[in-house]
């Protein structure tokens, strides 16, 4: 498993240098000029050397490199830097973005946040409610229960977020009133009060992302649930007079969890693309509304670290199933 | 001779023999099972899923009304502006209301239908063909299985939506001068959704091909020295076909939930040129007085996603004979 988990890391680097390079070319096709705001009359040699101080007049592999050097070493020594409060970063050119002039990281940072709590709430939502659905539909299957509960989950992932957003808003903020349609981002919890505003405030957006995850999860966990309901061990937990809640709590839906678990890994960074569309909905400021904005400024510093960033994800998370499908799963043995 | 029905017609050499007991086969089941394809197995399976029938009846009235709706409906209305026509509610006149430059809000549905549906059937097309051809290719030989599947890989772990904004931004200018907007437009997000959407089918395929390439019929086609390409035409491509099928019916849902997704963030069509996911974003400004604006176009969307979501769901029942009849 070690050797496994060894050499699975070792092949994600070469995967993340070939991504950062496709991600890198594209970009270096972009018409966009960072000079383009600067006014006509700043004189041509100026411009020039103020482009050579953006790292702009050096040959490809170069800035490349440069590029790569900044997002692994310098970057992170930043952060080591922030935490410990040493100085082993102090000097060193960050990834400097064109809109602000700042390091594009601490945008970052200060976008993170939101994001997180936005997606991670309603991945845990859709966790708890989708393993249950999907365990009691597939244990009653083709009752009333299971063809609803198909039927929503259908739905569930036929309407896009973009119009399931839409709708709620509709519903829930413009005639009912119940819920701000809008997230604000000032909001700081120091009170109950703000506390009970800022779970208004992330209902509706959870519950958006909620419905979609949910009906990928539930579908997902109910064919794992039947595939495992006919095995021989059922019949034999059964048959030595287990108790039915034992056989289907415990033994079938051990089994079962396996692929889930796995599919839930797989999904972390799906969702937090999804997220992109989501947040433009409900206005939140968190990473993907980051990338919007950027991409609209053509900031390509910070479109170029956030697209790499969201591929870091998928590859890590991708490593993190395969690894638990191994570890979880004694019968798949990767030798 | 003629009497069809006696039991001792000989079926032998002669043709007007044969062409007799054929026409009567009618009567014999026998003969009935011998002569239907497994395309009307396939059907008849079709035919019980009753999801998959009202799917496929609401996607192809849509269809229909897309295609033939600009025979009835003053096209025009959706184009020019009537300034003294604001903001209408729905009426006879207007069946789903006017803009608030006065537009006819029906006409435009229609047009953005034809937009919308014609990026999902050509990107599914473009995707399939590259999912087929690559999965293809990597299932049949060896020497080209290990690349391409890594090339399958690292397109996986791509990050699409972020990738597809960023290729939009790009190609936008250079290929709205190339073509015009429009085509310009259509062809840069059909390739964009095509590039992007074939690696499912891609390992899916491969998978298939990997078994059917040891079955024995291949192997007896090979013997008789039939070469690579017509052996992949002629007996490898016809079965696959049923997978590519169904991944083809959830192909076009995806395709359509992109580009409407795309043209939402405002990175899609430009905003004089309606597609359902632009009148979307369109109608979202004025959400509080005229949801409706914002609420049709996002019903479509949804609608037709979902009727081709039950219609793959149908489709991958009936052609999957392990789970037929259950």
């Amino acid at each position: 498993m070690l050797t496994f988990t060894i050499r699975r890391l070792l092949f994600a680097i070469p995967t993340l240098l070939f991504i950062a390079l496709v991600i890198f070319m594209l970009l270096e096709l972009a018409p966009g000029d960072p000079m383009a705001n600067v006014p006509l009359t700043v004189p041509a040699e100026v411009k020039e050397q103020m482009r050579q101080a953006l790292g702009l007049g050096e040959p490809v592999h170069i800035r490349f490199w440069k590029w790569i050097v900044q997002f692994f070493w310098i970057e992170p020594l930043n952060v080591f830097d922030h935490m410990f409060g040493t100085t082993f970063a102090e000097g060193k050119l960050r990834i400097i973005s064109w809109q602000n002039r700042a390091p594009v990281f601490i945008t970052i940072a200060e976008r993170i946040p939101q994001t997180l709590w936005v997606v991670g709430t309603s991945y845990v939502v859709a966790i708890l409610i989708a393993i249950p659905v999907g365990i009691y539909s597939a244990y009653k299957q083709y009752s009333v229960f299971d063809q609803a509960g198909t039927f929503v989950t259908m739905i569930g992932f036929s309407v896009p977020p973009f119009f399931s957003g839409v709708l709620v808003i509709i519903i829930f903020a413009v005639q009912l009133r119940w819920f701000p349609s809008i997230y604000d981002t000032r909001l700081v919890v120091d009170s109950w009060d703000s506390f009970g505003m800022q779970v208004r405030q992330m209902f509706l957006p959870v519950m958006v992302l909620a419905l979609q995850i949910t009906s990928q999860l539930s579908r997902f966990m109910r064919a794992s649930m039947l595939d495992n309901l006919n095995q021989d061990y059922v019949r034999t937990a059964r048959a030595k007079g287990l108790r039915e809640k034992t056989v289907v709590l415990v033994h079938v839906l051990r089994n079962s969890m396996i692929p889930v678990v796995t599919v839930i890994a797989l999904g972390v960074p799906a969702i937090f693309g999804g997220a992109i569309i989501t947040e433009q909905v409900f206005k939140v400021n968190g990473i993907g509304q980051l990338l919007i904005t950027a991409i609209q400024a053509n900031d390509l510093p910070m479109v170029q670290t956030l697209t790499f960033i969201f591929a870091v994800l998928i590859v890590l998370f991708n490593l993190i199933a395969d690894v638990l499908y191994g570890i979880l799963d004694p019968r798949i043995r990767y030798d | 001779m003629t009497d069809a029905r006696d039991p001792l017609t000989p079926v032998g050499n002669d043709i007007g023999v044969v062409a007799a007991s054929a026409a009567v086969a009618g009567a014999e089941p026998l003969l009935i099972t011998a002569a239907r394809s497994q395309w009307w197995d396939v059907w008849d399976q079709f035919r019980t899923h009753k999801g998959a029938m009202v799917g496929a009846a609401i996607f192809l009235a849509i269809l229909a009304l897309v295609v033939i709706g600009p025979l009835f409906v003053d096209m025009e209305a959706g184009i020019k502006s009537d300034m003294r026509a604001r903001n209408e509610p729905m009426s006879l006149e207007y069946p789903l209301g006017t803009d608030r430059l006065g537009r006819d809000m029906f006409a435009r549905m229609i047009a953005g239908g034809r937009v919308s549906l014609a990026v999902g059937l050509t990107a599914m097309a473009l995707s399939l063909v590259l999912g087929t051809l690559i999965g293809v290719l990597a299932g049949y030989f060896k020497g080209l299985d290990g690349p391409l599947m890594r090339l399958t890989d690292l397109f996986l772990a791509l990050p699409l939506l972020p990738l597809l904004l960023v290729m939009v931004l790009l190609f936008r200018e250079p290929l709205t001068a190339a073509f015009g907007i429009e085509v310009g437009i259509f062809i840069l997000i059909v390739s964009a959704i095509g590039i992007t959407s074939w690696m499912q089918t891609a390992r899916i395929v491969r998978g298939d091909v990997l078994a059917l390439k040891e079955r024995e019929f291949v192997l007896a086609a090979r013997s008789i020295g039939t070469p690579s390409r017509r052996i992949v035409t002629r007996h490898i491509l016809p079965n696959v076909l049923s997978p590519i099928m169904v991944s083809a019916t959830l192909g076009i849902a995806t395709a359509i939930i992109t580009e409407s997704a795309l043209s939402f963030l405002g990175l899609g069509f430009p905003p004089d040129f309606p597609t359902w996911g632009r009148l979307l974003n369109d109608g979202v400004p004025f959400l509080e007085l005229y949801p409706g604006r914002a609420f049709w176009p996002g019903l479509a969307i949804s609608l037709v996603v979902l009727s081709i979501n039950y219609v793959g769901d149908g489709l991958r029942d009936a052609l999957d004979p392990r789970i037929r009849g259950r």
